[in-house]
């Protein structure tokens, strides 16, 4: 490998996953590189959520592995994964500054001071008030989404797994968070979105990644579904990575 | 990263902090004690010396009960909004949630036996020959094993579908010795006998029992 190869920051390789006798993720291979902000596309179903939750850990693989930042281990790399979910991974009953304050510790950010500072600084790059003492339980779904890619955000991640992130979003403050997830990329953090509203990602995202019966089935740089490869032929188009 | 001792507290003062909030587990456990001490006391009239035989049994069943309530609601609150997921991404170890679970549990389920000790007390005129502290040592020994089987067993129950049944399922029958130890050292004191044997094997089954489920919990915890 020559010094200017990229080396992709995950390797996803004949990933399988089975709930039962269904196949959420059917022999999934792919590689990912730093820096660039993938959304991944599909239909309800596709196995888009599946295979974030495989790539942040919490999917042990029925076959085929995972290899993020060089380890097949997540524990060892979990320090630099963010993972946002659908629902919000927060504690209703705690405000907002409650809830990062325990996270924080839970990624090793300690020492009140340094600790409030960057919990403070967090919910101000969301576009939330720190201050604000309501609990969670008690805010809009949008801040409540937004309060949740704060906690994701929290450990300062080098790769940020997203599921949609702007579901029951305004388009005013989903667009905020797009030109936020963007900004974040630029700093060279590697973004995964899986989202039903493609076109907000527009311009903002380097790679379409399109998901169909657990398979990708095509990568385009454009918001342009690829035409539809079937079961038969969707294996044949795995792996075909852009750089 | 914090120490696993330092992740443990943390999560401990997390959850008194949302169980002095909604009060959802202390309430059902103090109103479910409540019941079967007046329903029993209204439904025997038992003599002072018949009390001392059947109050060990009738406590210990009463907390037992009590303490399935609390458990339930102990994992009820990770897995509303999947805030347990948060805590599986990062790198905080999984006994340290563990440990902060049981030891919010055995806080809770202390705090109902201190509240409703005198009132069984009172009701079945409890007046014990042996020595009182040992009441206390097979007190804190007694809980400690209902919550340390029945957090680790309610982790584990979290995923099926009817939790709430699969609970007591699980727990009441590995909790036989130690029901039976709790039972028999606190009816032993009471009235005046030696309860060593019976503390042992309480001290015992603690140790066994804390050692396989902080062993098998990460394997729990990552179940799917």
């Amino acid at each position: 490998m020559t010094e200017n190869t990229p080396v992709p920051v995950i390797t996803v390789t004949n990933l399988i996953k089975q709930f039962g006798r269904f196949a959420a993720l059917r022999g999934v291979t792919a590689e990912f590189f730093g820096g660039k902000l993938y959304a991944i596309l599909g239909d309800n179903g596709a196995g888009k959520t599946t295979l974030l939750r495989a790539m942040a850990g919490l999917n042990q693989p029925s076959s085929g592995h995972i290899s993020i930042l060089g380890s097949s281990k997540f524990h060892d790399v979990c320090q630099q994964v963010g993972y946002m979910a659908h629902p919000s991974l927060l504690y209703d009953e705690m405000s907002g500054m409650e809830n990062l304050e325990y996270f924080a510790r839970l990624y090793g950010i300690t020492g009140s001071t340094r600790c409030a500072e960057v919990i403070r600084a967090v919910i101000l790059s969301v576009g939330l008030d720190p201050d604000l003492v309501r609990p969670v339980g008690q805010y809009s779904q949008g801040m409540r989404q937004r309060m949740s890619l704060a906690r994701a955000l929290l450990n300062d991640p080098k790769i940020l797994l997203l599921d949609e992130p702007f579901s029951n979003v305004d388009t005013h403050s989903a667009t905020e968070m797009v030109r936020l997830l963007a900004r974040t990329r630029d700093q060279g953090k590697t973004l995964f979105i899986v989202t039903h509203q493609a076109s907000l990602l527009e311009g903002a995202a380097d790679e379409f990644v399109w998901m169909e019966s657990g398979k990708i089935v095509g990568r385009t740089r454009e918001l342009k579904r690829p035409e539809s490869h079937g079961a038969s032929a969707g294996g044949e188009v795995n792996g075909g990575n852009l750089k | 990263m914090s120490a696993p001792a330092g992740i443990t507290r943390v999560s401990l003062l997390k959850d008194l902090r949302l169980e002095w909030r909604s009060k959802d587990a202390i309430n059902s456990m103090l109103f479910f004690s409540l019941l079967v001490v007046v329903v029993f006391s209204f439904s025997f009239d038992p003599s002072a010396e018949e009390s001392r035989q059947i109050a060990g049994g009738l406590i210990w069943v009463a907390f037992l009960f009590a303490a399935v309530v609390a458990l339930n609601q102990t994992w009820a609150r990770e897995i509303r909004n999947q805030v347990l997921d948060a805590y599986r991404v990062s790198p905080a170890p999984a006994n340290s949630l563990f440990m902060a679970k049981t030891l919010g549990n055995f806080i809770f389920v202390s705090v109902l036996e201190a509240l409703m000790t005198p009132l069984f007390i009172v009701f079945y005129r409890l007046r014990a020959l042996g020595p009182a502290w040992q009441l206390l040592l097979a007190a804190v020994l007694g809980t400690w094993a209902l919550v340390v089987n029945g957090t680790f067993f309610a982790a584990m129950s979290l995923r099926t579908r009817s939790r709430e049944i699969m609970l007591p399922l699980l727990l009441f029958p590995i909790s036989i010795p130690a029901l039976l130890a709790m039972v028999q050292s606190t009816t032993a004191i009471l009235n005046g006998e030696g309860a060593r044997f019976w503390i042992v094997l309480l001290v015992t089954y603690d140790l066994v029992f804390t050692t396989v489920c902080l062993i098998l919990f990460e394997t729990v915890l990552n179940a799917e």
